[in-house]
């Protein structure tokens, strides 16, 4: 009478060895340990290029905007707000004029008042900002009845 | 009985049998030979600084942050965030993040707390991102190698790969991944790995008008960032936890968490 | 492009209440599922444990409960996976565990660990019972007109013998050293099983709470208690219910000798359960103690949470009515059925509780050691996510080893019941 004890064991490695296959299949071929270790780099060296092949939004280049908004960008670059990138207020520029035709003008309070609400910390940069209280300050308007954000400076105001 | 002259012939002989093999062990490193991927330094290797004394709390590093990386703005999780301490003269820290400062700072409430602007010992903002740390613990507990690092130092995660089981966000001391509310999977910042390949920079670094943020190449002597690293007092967020971050941080004060 | 989504739900967000200051990405993301996870694998070890003191130690008085033991630790085990599966963000991708795993990860040696244990116990299990699947079998085959559930009776008991019908004597001691093996071997990795839940735990440094070495002790030690107690609670109540059922409608008493729970059984087991519970709180209390003691960076937000939020959680519910009552009520002399009943339903209590305190005692803590989040386990779902993550997905959990084990009984009996019904 041959060992039968052996006989659920043998199921089992038949169960091993169908994973095994099923592996092979499964798994894709340029998985593996990438880079300085098992540890950091065991990983699908495909999804590197996947995440380099997203999509870029942002141009953040205020040249750019330049040849066809000269009027616009000529007169923030002469003003305190020459330091904020156009599409931090307008968005990001994709393939814009091509997609979108056109960028959205924010003329909410909220973006205005990022910066120019009033905080009282002596030692932080923000105090050098100069602010209002949101909440007193002409608060049913939008900011930009009164102040052009292209020229902020009080001779600027409407 | 042996001969001083048959000694020391053997004895040269002896060095020079054991030299030549520990010379070719330095000469020829199998595994170096086999792998060599794992040893060739990569030409770059990406570090940040984050100057906490130019940070306004404007947030539109976490706006850019949010629209350039397809996170959804309405929701309170974000891949970078800035956040407020206001030490008071009484000892009370208080620190908040409003929704992840997405809409800048425009209250000197702190939550429900009125502050009294004659209390106030101090008050800063100190903008936050993924550390892309050199031993992330992160890519140490993924069980299925869907979070990695990058040969150029950058921890990213395949979004087809992952379970979404979180232990890497259990993992993370700094707190700064999360689940993708749409794809399901891990998420976290990615030093905007698309743009910095292509010689741009991230988003949060072109937004931020003030220059708070700054991204570079830490094996490049002359990059500017690594010349503030070496030269100017600089330093790093839960260093005790041996991650070895590669955010820097210049004027962290000691009530930062 | 995002996609239009009509309402774009930040996971974790529903059952977090925050308080102060938490970092904007913390939520409980490791919720009810996560502690019923090492419940179960808890139960599995704490049962295969038991099911072993008979068969490699000998204690002879529990064979009857050593053989329940280990057939319903494998329906726990099968039960055990299934928390992970509802806990999954992307459980269609679980099998990626086997298929690329990260062995850096603790979780990564769940794939192979509980492969490896699954195979064992369904191994020792074929040595116990091969001898009932070939006499079923043979006397099914003499039988001409076989019934469908009959027919379905002899083809899965046929199959279960694997082709070895050899019941002399001889093959049947050489049964009993297998299983002897099995057991043995199986006793550290049932051990194994659980402790590296509690190194899932331990490892991670970012969680103040979570972080010592402690950790897979305490969880093995955990784990044996909640075993051997359900085991002995399981034992009582299906026995007394067979008893009950038996005497509504008896046929003939004289022939019948019904068999209810039996004390001495149970008194033995109870001396193992209270072993290992005294283990168990020493472990805990030993972690506390060091925790005050060093006064890390994080203690003062710990010591808030254990003596404060948690304290209720931590020492009424699992140390004083899930340890020291039942410890008292079984060291007691006289020890009833009831009793034991009583005190084995406070000590699952007090298991889960320990889980819990772990699990969501270290999310109510935020990272920046500023803030707190508070946990609501949803008990009435609204929708997928609620019910998976909520009191309905405990439920399910649950009681679903139970419903395995009674299919199993009916192939590989346990429990004797009557002196005449069952094999040996």
């Amino acid at each position: 009478m041959k060992n039968y004890a052996l006989r659920p064991l043998y199921v089992i490695i038949c169960l091993v060895i169908v994973v095994l296959i099923i592996r092979e299949v499964y798994v894709p071929k340029d998985f593996g340990v990438h880079g300085e270790s098992y540890m950091y780099g065991w990983h699908r060296k495909g999804n590197e290029d996947e995440w380099k092949a997203f999509k870029v939004k942002y141009k953040f280049d205020n040249e750019y905007c330049k040849d066809c908004h000269s009027d616009k960008y000529d007169s923030i670059m002469q003003s305190p707000h020459a330091i904020i990138k156009c599409e931090n207020c307008h968005g990001p520029a994709f393939d814009h004029p091509t997609d979108p035709p056109k960028l959205t003008i924010d003329k909410s309070r909220g973006l205005c008042i990022r910066c120019h609400a009033s905080l009282p910390y002596p030692q932080a940069s923000r105090s050098n900002i100069r602010g209002i209280d949101p909440d007193k300050h002409n608060a049913e308007i939008e900011c930009s009845m009164c102040h052009n954000p292209h020229k902020p400076s009080l001779e600027g105001m409407k | 009985m042996i001969t001083r002259r048959d000694l020391i012939k053997n004895a040269v002989t002896g060095i020079a049998g054991i030299a030549l093999p520990l010379v070719s062990v330095k000469i020829i490193n199998a595994a170096e030979t086999l792998f060599p991927d794992r040893f060739e330094k990569p030409s770059v290797l990406w570090g940040f600084v984050v100057d906490t004394l130019k940070c306004v709390g404007c947030g539109l590093c976490v706006k850019a942050c949010k629209e350039e990386n397809e996170i959804p703005y309405n929701t309170p999780i974000s891949r970078t965030w800035v956040e407020r301490y206001i030490i008071l003269k009484d000892g009370r820290v208080l620190i908040d993040s409003p929704d992840a400062a997405r809409d800048g700072y425009t209250s000197q409430k702190v939550r429900d707390t009125v502050v009294n602007p004659e209390n106030i010992a101090k008050a800063f903002f100190v903008p936050k991102l993924c550390n892309q740390c050199e031993n992330p613990p992160c890519v140490q507990v993924c069980p299925v190698g869907a979070t990695y690092k990058t040969p150029d130092g950058v921890i990213l995660v395949d979004r087809t790969w992952c379970i979404g089981c979180g232990y890497c966000i259990q993992s993370c001391p700094y707190g700064v991944r999360f689940f993708h509310p749409v794809h399901k999977v891990a998420e976290k910042c990615t030093f905007c790995y698309h743009r910095i390949t292509k010689g741009m920079k991230t988003a949060c670094v072109e937004a931020c008008p003030f220059g708070a943020r700054q991204i570079g190449n830490l094996r490049d002597r002359n990059d500017p960032v690594a010349k503030i690293i070496s030269t100017e007092r600089v330093a790093v967020l839960k260093d005790a936890y041996g991650t070895k971050p590669q955010v820097y941080y210049i004027g962290l004060d000691e009530n930062v968490r | 492009m995002i996609p239009e989504i009509q309402e774009i739900v930040v996971h974790g967000a529903e059952w977090t209440h925050k308080e102060l200051f938490t970092y904007p990405n913390e939520y409980i993301y490791w919720t009810i599922q996560i502690v019923m996870y090492p419940l179960m694998t808890g139960f599995v070890a704490g049962a295969f444990v038991l099911s072993s003191l008979y068969h490699v130690f000998g204690q002879k008085d529990l064979k009857d409960l050593a053989k329940f033991s280990l057939v319903f630790s494998f329906a726990l085990l099968l039960v055990a996976p299934m928390p992970l599966l509802f806990h999954l963000l992307q459980p269609q991708r679980n099998h990626h565990v086997f298929m690329t795993p990260h062995f850096t990860s603790a979780i990564a040696a769940f794939g192979l660990v509980f492969s490896l244990y699954a195979a064992l116990v369904a191994y020792e299990i074929w040595f116990v019972y091969r001898k009932h699947f070939v006499e079923t079998a043979l006397s099914l085959s003499k039988k001409a007109d076989k019934t469908i559930a009959e027919k379905a009776q002899y083809f899965i008991n046929n199959l279960l013998t694997l082709g070895a019908y050899n019941i002399t004597e001889e093959a049947v001691r050489k049964d009993e050293k297998a299983v002897k093996l099995l057991a043995a071997i199986g006793i550290p990795i049932a051990c194994f099983l659980h402790g590296y839940a509690g190194f899932i735990f331990g490892s991670v440094k970012a969680n103040a709470l979570w972080m010592t070495p402690l950790m897979p002790v305490i969880f093995i030690m955990s784990a044996i208690v909640s075993g051997v107690a359900l085991c002995i609670l399981s034992y009582i109540v299906i026995m007394e219910w067979k008893k009950f059922r038996a005497t509504k409608k008896h046929e003939d008493r004289m022939s019948l000798a019904i068999k209810g729970a039996e004390i001495d059984v149970i008194h033995k087991s109870s001396r193992y359960l209270i072993g290992a519970m005294v283990a168990a709180i020493t472990l805990e209390v030993l972690d506390l103690v060091f925790r005050g003691y060093t006064a890390m960076k994080s203690w003062d937000i710990l010591r808030s949470v254990i003596y404060g939020k948690d304290f209720a959680n931590i020492f009424i519910f699992q140390y004083t009515l899930g340890n020291i009552v039942p410890f008292a009520m079984l060291l007691l002399p006289g020890l009833t059925i009831r009793r034991t009943i009583i005190a084995t339903i406070l000590v699952m209590m007090g298991v889960f509780m320990m889980r819990w305190n772990v699990v969501i005692g270290g999310q109510s803590f935020s990272l920046s050691f500023a803030g707190y989040m508070d946990y609501t386990l949803p008990v009435i779902p609204h929708n997928w996510e609620t019910f998976r993550e909520g009191v309905g997905g405990a439920l399910v959990i649950a009681v679903l080893p139970f419903i395995f084990f009674y299919f199993f009984n009916k192939f590989a009996p346990t429990l004797q019941f009557t002196k005449k019904d069952m094999p040996k």
